[in-house]
C-alpha cells in the first residue's frame, strides 16, 4: 500500500481514475466470527455431557402441564400488558394535559408504582383482602375480596399496574418526540386536543416508542414466572410442580428456557414488523 | 375596496416574559384583500399571524376574524375565555401555511388534505377526496397524490400545505413565511400558487421577505418593527412613499 500522490500528467491522472475499486476486505470480522462460534461449539458441547437427561427434556417439552403453563404465560403477558398500555398512555396524557391536578395525580402515581419491586407489589395485591375484606358500592353490590383477588387477578393488577408506571415514560417520551410545529399544524384544521393527539401525534410517537414497548413486552413474558409466588400456573410454576415430583430439575428448567425462548423469538418478529409499518413515510435508518 | 372587513385587531398587546412582542398593534383586512405583514425579524409579524388563529394568546386587546372576537365569549363587561372546543371551531375558517410546511409525516399527501374535512367538518371521505384531487391538481401536484411528505421537495410540500388548509374551505388563509424555508429556485412555484389563490379571490395575510409579492400581488402592506404596527397602506404607496422613515429604511436595506 502506497500512498498516491497527484501525477504530474493528466494522463496518468485519467489511468489512476479508471482502476478497478476494490472493497477493504474486513479480515478481522471473520477471524472474530471463527473464534465466537468455537466458543459456543464448547458451550453446546459442556450442556450435552453434562448432568442433564436429554431425552427426559423431550418427554415434557409438550407435556399437556407445560403446555397449559405456555397458555396462561401468554394469556398474561397479553392481559398484564393490556392494562399496562391503557394506563401509560392514559398517564402520559395526564402528564401533558396542562391541568395540574391531573399532573400531579400522574406523577404520584409512577413515583409509588415505580418505586416498590413488583414481586412486593404482585403479593400486596394478592393479599388485600386483609385491608378491604369486602369491595363494592354499598348498597349497590358487594363481594368478598378474597373470592375476586384470585392469582389471575393479582397478578394482572401487580403487573399491569407496575407496568403502567414505565410504559407512561415511554408514551410521554414519544409524545415529546413529535415536532411542536404538528401540534399547530392540527390545531390551525380546527383539531381538538384529542383529536391532535389520537390521529395526529400518538401515530407519529407510535415509531419511537415500539421498540421500548417491545422491550417491555418481552420482558413481561419473563416477568409472569413471579407469578408462580402465588400459585398462577404459568409456565415456570408448571415446570416446578413437575420437578417437586420427579426431582428433575435441570431438566424441567431447560423445558421452561427453551419455552420462553420461543416465545421471545416470535414476540421479536412481530415487533420488527410494526416497526416497519410506522416507519412509513421516513426514510430508512443508517449504520454508525 | 369596500366589501365588508374580515379580520379587526384593535390594540393587540402580547409579552413573553419580559419581552414585549406585540404594543398595541391595530390592523383591518378586508374580504379578498391580500395584504403582506413586512419588518424586520423579531418585529413580531409572525407573533402577530399567530395571534389571529390563537396559536399564541394575547395579553390584552381584541381580535375579530369572520366576524366572530376570536377566543373570548362577552358576557356584560367581561371577556371570558372560550373552551377548547369552541376555539377548534373558530378556528376551522382560518387557514393557515407554515414557514417549515408542517405536513403529517405519516399520511401521503391526499391524507394530509383530506384529513381536516373528514375528521373535522365529518365531510364523506369519497367528497373529500375528490375536492382535495382538485386542489392538489389546482397547486399542481395531481400526480403525487399518494407520495409522503418525505418524497417531496421543498417547494412541493408547501404547495400541499396550502391545499391542506384550502381543504377546509376558510375564509381567510394566514401565511407565515411561506418561502423563507424553501431554496431559491423553489420560491417561484410557491409564489405562483399564491398568486393564482390571491386572483380567485381568497383573503390572505401574508408574512414575507418577498418584495416582489408584497408589490405585485398584495393590495396592502403593512410595516411592524418592535412590537408596533408602524404603517398600513395601498402597497404601492407603502412600497414607494412610505410616511414613516424606519419603513424607508427597511425598504431601502431590503432592497439594496
Amino acid at each position: 500500500m502506497t500512498d498516491t500522490p497527484l501525477p504530474q500528467s493528466s494522463r496518468d491522472a485519467h489511468d489512476i481514475a479508471h482502476l478497478e475499486l476494490v472493497p477493504r476486505r474486513h479480515v478481522g470480522r471473520k477471524v472474530f466470527a471463527a473464534i465466537v462460534l468455537l466458543l459456543v461449539a464448547l458451550l453446546i458441547r459442556a450442556f450435552v455431557v453434562g448432568q442433564i437427561e436429554w431425552p427426559v427434556v423431550g418427554q415434557f417439552l409438550f407435556a399437556p402441564v407445560i403446555i397449559q403453563g405456555i397458555w396462561n404465560t401468554l394469556l398474561m403477558t397479553v392481559a398484564a400488558m393490556s392494562l399496562g398500555i391503557a394506563l401509560g398512555v392514559l398517564i402520559a396524557i395526564m402528564r401533558i394535559s396542562g391541568n395540574p391536578v391531573l399532573e400531579y395525580i400522574a406523577l404520584v402515581y409512577v413515583w409509588i408504582f415505580r418505586g416498590a419491586p413488583a414481586l412486593l407489589q404482585l403479593l400486596l395485591w394478592f393479599n388485600l383482602a386483609l385491608i378491604f375484606p369486602t369491595m363494592g358500592i354499598p348498597g349497590l353490590f358487594e363481594f368478598n375480596t378474597v373470592e375476586v383477588m384470585t392469582p389471575f387477578v393479582a397478578a394482572m393488577l401487580g403487573l399491569g399496574i407496575q407496568q403502567g408506571a414505565y410504559t407512561s415514560e415511554v408514551v410521554r417520551s414519544g409524545l415529546l418526540s413529535v415536532d411542536a410545529g404538528q401540534y399547530e399544524a392540527a390545531r390551525t384544521i380546527g383539531m381538538t386536543g384529542m383529536q391532535t393527539l389520537r390521529r395526529i401525534v400518538l401515530p407519529q410517537a407510535m415509531r419511537v416508542m415500539v421498540p421500548p414497548v417491545g422491550n417491555e413486552v418481552i420482558s413481561m413474558v419473563k416477568l409472569t414466572s413471579l407469578a408462580s409466588v402465588i400459585q398462577y400456573s404459568e409456565i415456570l410454576h408448571n415446570a416446578q410442580v413437575i420437578y417437586y415430583a420427579n426431582t428433575r430439575v435441570l431438566e424441567l428448567l431447560m423445558v421452561a428456557s427453551f419455552w420462553y425462548l420461543a416465545i421471545v423469538t416470535v414476540l421479536s418478529l412481530i415487533q420488527s414488523r410494526i416497526e416497519r409499518y410506522y416507519a412509513r413515510g421516513t426514510r430508512g435508518r443508517t449504520t454508525i | 375596496m369596500t366589501s365588508e372587513i374580515l379580520v379587526k385587531a384593535v390594540d393587540v398587546c402580547k409579552s413573553f416574559g419580559t419581552f414585549k412582542a406585540l404594543n398595541e398593534v391595530g390592523l383591518e383586512v378586508r374580504k379578498g384583500e391580500v395584504s403582506c405583514i413586512i419588518g424586520p425579524s423579531g418585529s413580531g409579524k409572525s407573533t402577530f399571524l399567530r395571534c389571529i388563529n390563537l396559536l399564541e394568546r394575547i395579553d390584552s386587546g381584541a381580535i375579530w376574524a369572520n366576524g366572530e372576537l376570536i377566543g373570548y365569549r362577552r358576557d356584560g363587561n367581561r371577556l371570558y375565555e372560550l373552551s377548547d372546543v369552541e376555539i377548534a371551531r373558530q378556528r376551522r375558517g382560518i387557514g393557515m401555511v407554515f414557514q417549515r410546511f408542517n405536513l403529517f409525516p405519516h399520511k401521503t399527501s391526499l391524507e394530509n388534505v383530506i384529513e381536516g374535512p373528514v375528521q373535522v367538518l365529518g365531510e364523506s371521505s369519497k367528497a373529500a377526496r375528490e375536492h382535495a384531487m382538485e386542489l392538489l391538481k389546482r397547486v399542481g401536484l395531481a400526480d403525487k397524490a399518494g407520495n409522503y411528505p418525505s418524497e417531496l421537495s421543498g417547494g412541493q410540500q408547501q404547495r400541499v400545505a396550502i391545499a391542506r388548509a384550502m381543504g377546509m374551505r376558510p375564509s381567510l388563509i394566514l401565511f407565515d413565511e411561506p418561502t423563507s424555508a424553501l431554496d431559491p429556485e423553489l420560491v417561484a412555484e410557491v409564489l405562483d400558487v399564491m398568486n393564482d389563490l390571491a386572483a380567485s379571490g381568497m383573503t390572505m395575510i401574508v408574512v414575507t421577505h418577498e418584495m416582489g409579492f408584497a408589490r405585485n400581488v398584495s393590495n396592502t402592506v403593512a410595516f411592524m418593527d418592535g412590537g408596533r404596527l408602524i404603517e398600513h397602506g395601498p402597497s404601492a404607496r407603502v412600497l414607494t412613499q412610505p410616511d414613516n422613515p424606519r419603513t424607508a429604511d427597511f425598504l431601502k436595506a431590503v432592497q439594496r
